[in-house]
């Protein structure tokens, strides 16, 4: 059994998930190659979002990979740090905004 | 102000140091070494095309001391072309007519007869004198105020680092307040001429990249320098040029001291991109060291790799012909001008 459920060089081998199901992999990696050209957003702002989510959803093989992405588009450590508190920011609010849900549910269950 | 590796007694200021780490893993096993990997596409040997840009390296001494500066140069180098090469140089460029002469250092105009040099490669009509200033010594001492008149006067290119379009990052690589007066001395070039329309003055930035990573699209980098230099400091440039660092001298240092050296190299070897040989600088380009020796490129100079024509390998020994058959020599560190989008003195290249 590994000793970690998160190796590094995992990420490299990323592609290596067509080896069981090629169709849907190819189908993901040429969606996910499109969506990240430039567009309506330069790719540099692609790159920024790519690192706040990945911090949101806590994948470390896309902190790896898009701290250095941003990094070689000209990001600034702020202008990074910056993705990384909306995405915090964002977290934060969506576990408060529940406490109306909590709020509601208090008041209907007291006198 | 720190040291050069040579006067720091640092093991990676001896040549045969640099080569044994490009010579270790990754390539002994994980990954094929430059020479294979042009063999893979049919492109070994590689051979150099028409001579366009004569590089001449003025002297070793600078007056900053970058942290990936693959000459290693700084204060503490003493190494000066004199003028008697100088003169052989001029003599060549008299009778080649080589359409370009890039002056680089160190710092270039430290040698005492850099003046003289460009006043004389005026005179004989060398198409276009490329001067890689680092823009400080514009402002490092009342003697070098003038310098903006002379490149203007002399329409020298001025082609310019500048990492970043902010203090901190530029500072981390080139060392404290090199920004601010790299800025100021922009602004003077600007005054004077220099990037404005119809002046015919030319000026470009390099950009290479903060650490163990490799440059992003050139164009994209250039136009947000391009807002940001207008919008902060109402700076006009020409080009932007995003090198690669190349993995050699203080730059290799700073890989191997990070633990960033073999996962550099493997960053170097995935982005390979074949149609980026046909552009490499060695192929229309001879760089020449302070003392009259001649190699494929800077980068080679600084690894000691002299042009492989035994016979002529000095200025005084000149022989265009044997230089244009001659086959370029190539080590690990030529990655760095294949990866990507490739990489030269002029940017990118693929």
């Amino acid at each position: 059994m590994e000793k970690s459920y998160y190796d590094p060089r995992d990420l490299k081998k990323f592609g290596d998930i067509a080896d069981f199901e090629p169709k849907l992999a190819e189908k993901f990696f040429d969606y996910y190659g499109e969506v990240f050209k430039e567009g309506a957003l330069s790719a540099r702002e692609k790159s920024l979002i790519a690192l706040a989510v990945s911090h949101a959803t806590q994948c470390p093989y896309c902190i790896d990979a898009y701290t250095e992405d941003a990094l070689k588009k000209g990001a600034s450590e702020s202008m990074m740090m910056e993705a990384v508190h909306v995405a915090g920011a964002i977290k934060a609010g969506a576990t408060l905004v529940h406490g109306v849900q909590m709020m509601n549910k208090v008041k209907k269950l007291s006198m | 102000m720190i040291k050069s590796l040579k006067a720091s007694g640092n093991k990676l200021s001896i040549i045969e140091n640099q080569l044994k780490v490009l010579a270790s893993e990754p390539f002994r096993t994980e990954l094929p070494t430059f020479k294979a990997k042009l063999e893979l596409i049919n492109q070994f040997s590689l051979k150099p095309s028409k001579l366009e840009i004569f590089q001449i390296n003025l002297g070793y001494m600078c007056n900053q001391v970058c942290k990936h500066c693959h000459v290693d140069a700084g204060p503490d180098r003493k190494e000066i072309m004199t003028k008697e090469h100088l003169q052989r140089c001029l003599d060549i460029l008299e009778v080649i007519k080589i359409p370009t002469v890039d002056l680089t250092g160190g710092a270039p105009e430290m040698n005492p007869n850099f003046r003289w040099f460009v006043e004389e490669a005026h005179k004989i009509g060398v198409k276009e004198i490329i001067v890689r200033s680092n823009l400080t010594i514009i402002r490092a001492n009342k003697k070098y105020f003038d310098l903006p008149d002379f490149f203007k006067k002399h329409n020298v290119h001025v082609v310019s680092s500048l990492p970043y379009y902010q203090a901190g990052k530029t500072d981390a690589q080139r060392g404290d307040g090199v920004f601010a007066k790299s800025i100021k001395a922009l602004q003077t070039l600007n005054d004077i001429g220099y990037s404005k329309d119809g002046s015919g003055l030319k000026l470009d930035l390099v950009y290479n990249p903060n650490g163990a990573f490799l440059p992003s699209d050139q164009s994209d980098l250039e136009r947000e320098f391009k807002r940001n230099l207008k919008n902060d400091f109402d700076i006009d440039f020409h080009n932007l040029f995003a090198i690669t660092n190349i993995p050699i001298s203080r730059f290799l240092d700073y890989l191997v001291a990070s633990d960033n050296y073999e996962e550099y190299m493997e960053k170097l070897v995935m982005a390979f991109n074949p149609s980026a040989v046909d552009g490499v600088m060695c192929k229309n380009t001879i760089s020449v060291d302070w003392d009259g020796y001649m190699y494929d490129c800077d980068f080679n100079q600084q690894l000691d790799m002299k042009v492989a024509t035994k016979d002529t390998q000095h200025i005084n020994d000149f022989n265009l012909e044997r230089l244009e058959n001659r086959t370029i020599l190539i080590n690990q560190h030529c990655y760095g001008c294949t990866a990507g989008a490739g990489s030269s003195c002029q940017g990118t290249v693929a």
